[in-house]
């Protein structure tokens, strides 16, 4: 792998790190419940990206998976947060 | 060559999430706020997918496409969470006696 490469990557995750950490800040303040489902939903989404930028760095396959079981599992949770929300309980 | 393509795309790729977490912490409404994480899973995970695919065709031998299922999940997804959520908010609001967001259309 390239430096030039590398050092993207370097800098790819500390901008996901960043925006992670302001997705955080909205967690912890947001004025509304819908705004923390928000929060969560993005904060998961870039932890899918990261995981891709990862599989790149470490030139490995595994992390696609978990990249893919990560997408399915906060479109699940956020369903799930988003219909207590509106219903009051999730299963009717 | 195809490893400046990927540093490119990722560094772009950075660039976009990071304009979505400032439009998530820094708008002011909640119905505004929604459409900032929009940009993280279109452009966001568009520009990351399409690296890794350069990157893993380049460097594995033979085109390598599976990375794309991330999309496919991803743009059916994000609609319908949005969806229910902005359903959520306005139902809230509602029972809160907060001010909504004028109607799209102001018909008779």
């Amino acid at each position: 792998m390239s430096t030039l490469l590398a050092s993207a990557i370097t800098v790819t995750l500390i901008l996901y790190t960043v925006a992670m950490a302001l997705a955080l800040w909205r967690l912890m303040r947001g004025p509304s419940a819908q705004d923390r489902v928000l929060a969560l939903d993005f904060l998961s989404v870039v932890a899918m990206l990261m995981m891709l930028v990862l599989a790149i760095r470490y030139d490995s396959d595994m992390y696609f998976e978990a990249a893919l079981l990560l997408a399915l599992f906060s479109f699940v949770s956020s369903v799930a947060m988003a219909k207590f929300l509106l219903r009051g309980e999730v299963i009717e | 060559m195809s490893e400046a393509i990927v540093a490119g795309l990722l560094v772009f790729s950075g660039c976009t999430v990071l304009t979505a977490a400032l439009g998530l912490s820094r708008l002011q409404d909640f119905f505004v706020r929604m459409h900032a994480p929009a940009l993280a899973s279109t452009l966001g995970a568009w520009t990351v997918t399409v690296a890794s695919i350069v990157y893993f065709s380049a460097h594995g031998g033979g085109l390598s496409l599976h990375v794309w299922l991330i999309i496919i999940v991803l743009s059916i997804t994000a609609p319908v969470t949005a969806m229910l959520l902005a359903r959520a908010a306005l139902f809230r609001r509602r029972q809160a006696g907060d001010p909504l967001p004028p109607p799209l259309w102001a018909g008779k």
